[in-house]
């Protein structure tokens, strides 16, 4: 089983896990801000490894990238990923302020890895209520950097399988304000075909 | 300035002295960068993995470091470069993300990756004359076919060239 062997199933499978993930991921983030979230449907997307960094607005865009270990019954990694004016919005959101500082300050990275550990948490649940298994994941790493280098490490996981890598993104809103979050679920080779089996679909 | 030539991931580019090769945002991945100061050949790949031979899906030789090199250096060739005057710099290779305890061997990718680089150029006795490796913040590096100096820039980590 490869990325690039998946059929329409495959992706329709896959593409409902990004969506009850972030649907459980908005809920928790209306639960933490008091606010209504509104989100669109995800969208599963399949591209070669060059073209990652080109949707997050080329290479040396910056980023903020949270990464999860996952272990359990499968082994592997969630990235969660926002544009630099997405963190601070969710930020300021967070805290009730309204900065336009240009720069993450100590307290902004602490609570982005709380809000990358939130939805990360909740997007596992919809993947262990639609599997059964037993996942965990680990403490959250965050990275601010340039969106080539922070993709860099999800991307080199999937090349272990792949010259493709496949993510989901979604949108989530709070009134006018537009939330960009990407997740990526990046699962070991036999994590990969466990995933697409356990939901019958393999 | 001359023609600018991106090296994608997994991929890799020669020029000459008009040239100027580039590669963006560089996280776990290393650069490679050979230079020939005589024919004023310059060549650059992005290695993502340090060793082909441990991966099944190995078809994009771009991809590793072992064979990368190998290819780069044909490439140039190819152009009129000669491999006894082949110097090398090497960037990149960050650690981006930290988990505790250790944290598990893929985090370690960027460090293995800058080792297996250095042992092959050593293993075809190419010498690696400069390099800016490690650390946990990306790199955009641009190598000058001119004089083959290498320009490293960073965010919040400043730029240098080597």
């Amino acid at each position: 089983m490869s990325i690039e062997s998946l059929n329409q199933q495959h992706i329709d499978v896959l593409k409902e896990i990004g969506n009850i993930g972030a649907g459980n991921a908005a809920t928790a983030l209306a639960g933490m801000l008091g606010k209504k979230i509104d989100m669109d449907v995800p969208k599963v997307k399949i591209l070669d490894i060059q073209e990652v960094a080109e949707v997050l607005g080329g290479e040396e865009n910056i980023v903020a990238g949270i990464y999860f270990n996952v272990h359990g019954d499968i082994q592997g990694n969630i990235m969660f990923l926002l544009d630099l004016d997405s963190s601070k919005l969710l930020t300021n959101m967070l805290m009730g302020k309204s900065s336009e500082n240009g720069e993450l300050d100590e307290m902004d990275r602490s609570a982005l890895r709380e809000v990358g550990n939130i939805l990360s948490g909740a997007y596992i649940a919809s993947l262990v209520s639609l599997t059964n298994f037993n996942i965990h994941h680990s403490v959250p790493s965050l990275a601010v950097d340039m969106a080539g280098a922070v993709m860099s490490v999800p991307a080199i996981q999937f090349s272990h399988i792949s010259d493709k890598v496949l993510f989901i993104e979604t949108e989530l809103k709070e009134g006018k304000d537009l939330v960009e979050a990407r997740f990526f679920l990046i699962p070991d080779e036999p994590s990969f075909e466990k995933i697409l089996n356990s939901l019958g679909v393999y | 300035m001359g023609n600018i030539i991106k090296v994608g991931m997994a991929d890799l580019q020669t020029t000459d002295k008009q040239g100027v090769l580039t590669t963006l945002g560089l996280g776990s991945c290393v650069g490679i960068t050979l230079y020939d100061p005589v024919k004023k050949i310059a060549g650059m790949a992005h290695i993502m993995l340090p060793d082909s031979r441990q991966i099944k899906n190995n078809a994009n030789k771009a991809k590793f470091a072992d064979t990368a090199i190998d290819v780069l250096i044909e490439a140039m060739r190819e152009r009129g470069g000669q491999p006894k005057n082949f110097r090398a710099k090497l960037a990149g290779g960050a650690q981006m993300f930290t988990f505790g305890n250790g944290g598990n061997d893929i985090m370690k990718i960027g460090h293995r990756n800058a080792l297996a680089a250095e042992e092959k150029l050593g293993a075809l006795k190419i010498p690696v004359i400069a390099k800016d490796v490690g650390g946990s913040y990306g790199r955009t590096i641009e190598l000058y076919g001119d004089d083959g100096r290498l320009f490293i820039k960073t965010i919040g980590h400043g730029s240098q060239t080597i």
